[in-house]
């Protein structure tokens, strides 16, 4: 194959272990002329896209049964993404290509994909940053998707080097203007075409319509307003320009704080009781100011607390909940199990598997998200309550959990449209601040900050866990809601064993898709999302395994059901005999791998993958290891 | 689990029905209509008690004592500790516990297995499963290198072995007679598969008597040159030893040991690193102290981990990979041994055997697998899992088998179409691995059940399975000739056996039946009916081709309700 240098031995037997092993030496490298010679691979750009800087004779490492090929190519830099044009995409079939992402091709990273650059110096990996003095023999690149590239820069050019390697550092971590965003230069270069019947599009809730229909939709407008008052921005900025509040609630509330201490509607159950959020009044320390924000907050828990008609339960969660530190640092350990730079790093890893997911707190992190969601599910649809969740801004775990709630109980949210206006209406327009989370602009002094909010909500569809944790009052709540609120807050127990029995009895019964659905969240039953985090461990493929097997039997079985349809609808209609078979999608699911289609890459051999790392030691049962498993009788020997 | 009349599959109705059942029964007197009975069960004894549920905290009920079962439940091992609190009357306590130890140990008490009282029917034969001639014949042997021998016709040879067996055909039996000498328990290299293209060969037997002098045996290294030039392009035997290697040195301290490379020249020694019995039985202990009465909840992971129970299931894989690896690409035949050949030998031979050969994969061929590498090559049944013997704490019990099953869920799971039976299936097995109900898996060896008159006198698990198959399919199965499975034996893929180990928890409950299953099954019966209208209407047309359909249910009617499917 062209430009390929195949070069064997996996590494798993070396026993000193340097940052990087290099798998290709150049003396394996075929140097034939016209091998080296790149087939020309075209850039693919968008509308608005600018080429940057570009470096040739790049090799690229494609992993394959614990061999590493080299794929020789050109490296370019985008002002949106880093892009490896080469030959090694040729290898794929109409199976695979089918399902090809027609934006971000498999060699593309987006710069704001990149998560970390390491160069390597003479065999020694080290993260690169700002201006180099030295520049390094190869780049091994981890996204943020988790993907890792390696390039090897050894045969390129010295200038084309120094130019792509600071082009690429420069490009992908220097500190950057928000109009400096790609998806400006694309915006003006495309045209934008708006969406129409929220019934079949995403509803954006950029409008008062959007909202009233959201509250027609939930039956909420019985109780809830849709308010414009903050239309231009006037009263904060925060706040989308539409929102819907308790109806009898005055509008010159929310302008009192600027939006604080008002409770907004995220959504309504069909028993009545709703779900809102709040952002909590600015912190004061005098008594004076302290009463006033007690005699407001006082007034606006009428408009939701009027016993015995209405209950409203208060869940702080910037108290006692997680905190986004925790949230951050528990994905950066989990994010690490994941980028993986070979095969023996990756088998070293296996053994210790379990309990470096453990330590990573990742999965526990998932299994409280659910479980505080549940319990809001109970008070909601077992005891009538209303939930206001209370966070400091109201923009980070409010999104979160709200969004779980309503993806538990309103099975609209699981459906693709009905995901997409969840996401747009609790994170987009519930301001998530995505541009600080994500650190998209880079400010270095501002630290990644706890960017994997949004996560915890796409991780949570598989299944969960238990884990108790004591709801402690809050002195903060106790003083400014008073004690008639801080009561509901404090009985704890009774909650838990609501709890129980909620979550027991739904689990006792048969599941209905359609309506309320609670994740399991017992310790076994909270896994590792594999087709999101595996994907592009080859190591980790099954080929011709995994559910991608049974879903595409499942596939095969639809067509065969659909053309079945139509051949007895073209009976009744014509008595003509049908036509020929509709397209078959996922033929020979033998070939396809356990991560299809989530990543492309694939193994072509059907070789299998060995462990290279061996037995870790028992411990404690060394004496028993020892044993013999029968007693040999001498007698006979 | 011996009380599942295996129509009630589902742990926790089956738990929650015998509770409710037995307070009812305090109050009537009849119990004949009570308890559910099998033909040849008959009640010993029952008594008003207050089983102390560990998840429902104490129930109210009545036990009763078969010759078969704890009616309010169970015998041996699955994960379940039964606690009862008695009311002192008299001394009805120790009654009740003499009685239930009598019972549930028969052979310490002199007393026979329920196997042998048991009288149920099935309309198919579990017995005529298995026929080794057959089996062989399958593999396209004999040929001309491989001959079936009737040698061990009266077990004199191996007592453990089974009467037929499949050897070299350049290999007389006097050959074969001198190398039992050289292998521990007379336990010679047999052939258990051959490759039906390449002809490379699994064979299968126990360790080398060696000792600690390093004996050499001339006539065993002769035999493994024979199995090795069965295949002319092999230009070396591999040896999998599946001990971990100070194991197979320390183990020519009492007489063993393994072929060195010096002494058999044209072979290629590999330890495979799996630990013995007594290692497992450890595991899986630590298994059960996780999951009952309550799973680790804080540090599940780490907990799991400390088990070490995934890490041998990964050493086993990784072990049947290689040999069937080696075996596929035609590289070499494979000779597997451990130290005697009937626990880690077997796990290996029938899980490469799994992998390389689909017909293995079906349910009748799975049963035939099991029938031929475990039950006529001699894992010791009877031992491993105690059969009817008090001694609990004895060291020859393993769950060597259960282990093997768990290796087989675990590439069911990773390849969910690729086998015929579904996971009620394995675990039915396991369940009558334990209970005593039918003859399948008694005793150790093939020469102590022809002596026992096993196949006439008790009745085959598989004639429970095969009378009632539907049951046990996997409605994804797509039958697939010469695909070999590699499972990938990764921990970030191996998974408890949730729906086994966990099952009586009923805060552990699976998913049952799975979503995409229930969709799949609607979806196959949606199909048979359309093809039933199709054809209905087909011949509607041909009958009256002028006049338009006037079916009650048109397909636009269908269409919606279909709609809600997709």
């Amino acid at each position: 194959m062209l430009g390929k240098g195949v070069v064997g031995g996996g590494g798993g037997t070396k026993a000193p272990k340097p940052s990087f092993v290099s798998y290709v030496r150049p003396e394996e490298i075929h140097t034939n002329e016209k091998e080296v010679t790149e087939k020309e691979v075209t850039l693919h750009l968008l509308p608005g896209e600018q080429l940057l800087c570009e470096a040739s004779t790049v090799l690229k490492y494609v992993q394959e049964d614990s061999c590493q090929h080299g794929v020789y190519g050109r490296l370019v830099c985008t002002d949106f993404k880093i892009a490896f044009l080469g030959d090694d995409e040729s290898a794929l079939d109409n199976d695979e290509t089918q399902f090809k992402n027609k934006v971000i091709g498999e060699n593309d990273i987006t710069l704001h994909c990149v998560d970390q650059i390491y160069g390597v110096f003479d065999e020694k990996k080290k993260t690169l940053f700002g201006q180099l003095k030295k520049y390094p023999e190869k780049l091994i690149i981890h996204c943020k998707d988790l993907r890792v590239f390696h390039f090897c820069l050894r045969y390129t050019k010295e200038e084309e080097v120094k130019r792509i390697v600071s082009g690429i550092i420069h490009h992908t971590q220097a500190p950057k203007l928000l109009k400096r965003l790609f998806l400006f230069s694309y915006a003006t270069a495309t045209q934008n075409n708006t969406a129409a019947d929220p019934k079949n599009h995403t509803v954006m809730f950029d409008t008062l319509k959007d909202w009233c229909w959201e509250l027609e939709r939930t039956k909420g407008n019985m109780k809830y307003k849709a308010v414009s008052v903050n239309e231009g921005y006037k009263v904060c900025e925060r706040l989308p320009a539409y929102f819907v509040v308790p109806t009898p609630l005055a509008e010159e509330d929310v302008q009192r704080f600027q939006g604080h201490g008002i409770p907004i509607w995220c959504w309504s159950c069909h028993n009545g009781s709703a779900l809102l959020k709040m952002s909590a009044l600015p912190k004061e320390q005098d008594d004076g100011i302290l009463q006033i924000q007690k005699s407001f907050l006082d007034g606006i828990y009428k408009t939701i607390h009027r016993p015995p008609y209405e209950i409203v339960k208060t869940e702080d969660l910037s108290g006692n909940f997680l905190s986004l530190q925790e949230i951050q640092t528990a994905y950066s350990k989990f994010k690490q199990l994941f980028l993986i730079d070979n095969s023996t790093e990756f088998w070293d890893t296996d053994i210790k598997w379990f309990s470096l997911l453990e330590s990573s707190s990742w999965l526990d992190i998932i299994r409280r998200c659910l479980k505080k969601a549940i319990e809001i599910t109970e008070c909601m649809e077992a005891q009538n309550m209303n939930i206001l969740l209370l966070e400091e801004n109201a923009s980070d775990l409010c999104c979160l959990i709200s969004s779980l709630v309503q993806v538990m109980m309103d099975p609209h949210c699981r459906t693709r449209i009905g995901f997409q206006s969840l996401v747009q209406k609790e994170w987009v327009m519930g301001g998530h601040c995505f541009l600080d989370r994500c650190n998209h602009l880079r400010q270095s002094d501002k630290e990644e900050h706890q960017r994997q909010l949004s996560l915890p909500l796409t991780q949570s569809k598989s299944s969960p866990k238990r884990g108790f944790f004591r709801e402690e009052t809050d002195h903060l709540i106790k003083n400014l809601l008073g004690k008639r609120i801080s009561k509901l807050i404090n009985s704890s127990d009774e909650l838990q064993d609501n709890f129980r029995e909620f979550y027991d009895s739904w689990h006792s019964k048969p599941t209905d898709y359609h309506g309320l659905l609670l994740p399991h969240i017992e310790g076994p039953e909270i896994r590792v999302w594999a087709q999101r985090y595996l994907r592009w461990i080859p190591e980790a493929q099954i080929l011709g395994g995994g559910t991608v097997a049974t879903m595409s039997k499942l596939l095969e079985m639809m067509e065969e059901v659909q053309s079945l349809q139509e051949k007895i609808d073209e009976r009744h209609h014509s008595q003509e005999d049908p036509q020929a078979e509709p397209p078959c999608l996922l033929r020979n699911s033998a070939r396809l791998s356990s991560l299809f289609p989530f990543a492309l890459l694939q193994r072509h051999s059907s070789k299998p993958i060995l462990p290279t790392s061996g037995w870790k030691a028992l411990g404690d049962e060394e004496d028993l290891a020892k044993r013999e498993d029968e007693f040999v009788d001498l007698g006979d020997v | 689990m011996a009380s599942s009349s295996t129509s009630k599959y589902n742990s926790h109705s089956l738990e929650n029905e015998s509770i409710k059942r037995t307070s009812r029964d305090g109050v009537t007197r009849d119990l004949s209509e009570a308890i559910p009975r099998l033909p040849g069960e008959t009640l010993i004894t029952d008594k008003e008690v207050i089983y102390i549920c560990p998840f429902n905290g104490p129930i109210k009920g009545r036990v009763y004592i078969t010759n078969y079962r704890l009616y309010l439940r169970s015998l041996e091992m699955d994960m379940r500790n039964l606690r009862f609190a008695l009311k002192q009357e008299g001394h009805s306590r120790r009654d009740m516990f003499e009685i239930l130890t009598r019972y549930a140990f028969p052979l310490a008490h002199s007393l026979p297995l329920f196997a042998f009282l048991n009288e149920e029917k099935f309309n198919v034969d579990g017995w005529t499963v298995y026929n080794p001639v057959e089996e062989y014949r399958r593999q396209g042997l004999p040929n001309h290198h491989w001959r079936i021998t009737f040698i061990n016709k009266c077990y004199e040879l191996c007592d453990t072995y089974p009467a037929l067996l499949v050897v070299p055909y350049r290999a007389s039996d006097d050959d074969l007679r001198r190398v039992a000498t050289f292998r521990s328990r007379n336990r010679i290299p047999v052939l258990s598969w051959i490759h039906p293209e390449n002809k490379t060969v699994i064979v299968r037997c126990s360790q080398p008597l060696v000792g600690m002098s390093g004996k050499r045996n001339k006539d065993d290294e002769k035999y493994l040159d024979i199995i090795r030039e069965t295949n002319r392009q092999i230009s070396k035997l591999t040896i999998y030893d599946a001990r971990p290697s100070v194991n197979a040195v320390a183990n020519k301290a009492t007489g063993g040991g393994y072929e060195s490379d010096d002494v058999y020249h044209n072979a290629e020694l590999f330890f495979l690193d799996i630990h013995n019995i007594h290692v497992m039985r450890e595991s899986l202990k630590k298994v059960k102290d996780i999951v009952y009465p309550n799973v680790e909840e804080s540090h599940w992971l780490s907990s799991l981990e400390s088990t070490h129970w995934l890490e041998h299931i990964k050493l086993v894989l990784t072990g049947a990979i290689q040999v069937a690896d080696k075996v596929s690409s035609g590289k070499s035949s494979v000779l597997v041994h451990c130290s005697d050949g009937w626990d880690r030998t077997a796990q290996l031979t029938s899980l490469a055997m799994l992998m390389l050969d689909s017909f293995y994969r079906s349910i009748e061929g799975f049963e035939i697998l099991v029938q031929k590498e475990w039950i006529s090559f001699g894992h010791k049944f009877s031992s491993r899992i105690g059969h009817g013997d008090k001694n609990h704490t004895d060291a020859d019990r393993s769950p060597i088998f259960l282990q093997f099953i768990d290796c087989v869920w675990q590439m069911s799971k990773q390849f969910p179409t690729a086998f015929e039976f579904n996971e009620r299936f394995l675990i039915i097995i396991l369940d009558h691995l334990y209970s005593c109900r039918f003859g399948t898996f008694l005793f150790n060896c093939e020469s102590a059940r022809e002596r026992q008159q096993v196949t006439e006198r008790t009745v085959s698990l598989w004639s429970l399975i095969n009378s009632n198959k539907e049951k046990f399919k996997n409605p994804f199965y797509t039958k697939e000739i010469n695909r070999v499975l590699y499972p990938v034996a990764s921990m970030r893929h191996l998974e408890l056996w949730v729906n086994y180990y966990i099952r009586w928890n009923p805060r552990i409950k699976q998913q049952q039946p799975n979503p995409v299953e229930q969709r799949y099954m609607e979806l196959l019966a949606l199909r048979d009916e359309y093809i039933k209208r199709l054809e209905e209407l087909q011949l509607a047309n041909s009958t009256k081709l002028s006049e338009p359909p006037t079916s009650p249910s048109s397909p636009s009617q269908m269409m919606p309700h279909v709609q809600t499917h997709f």
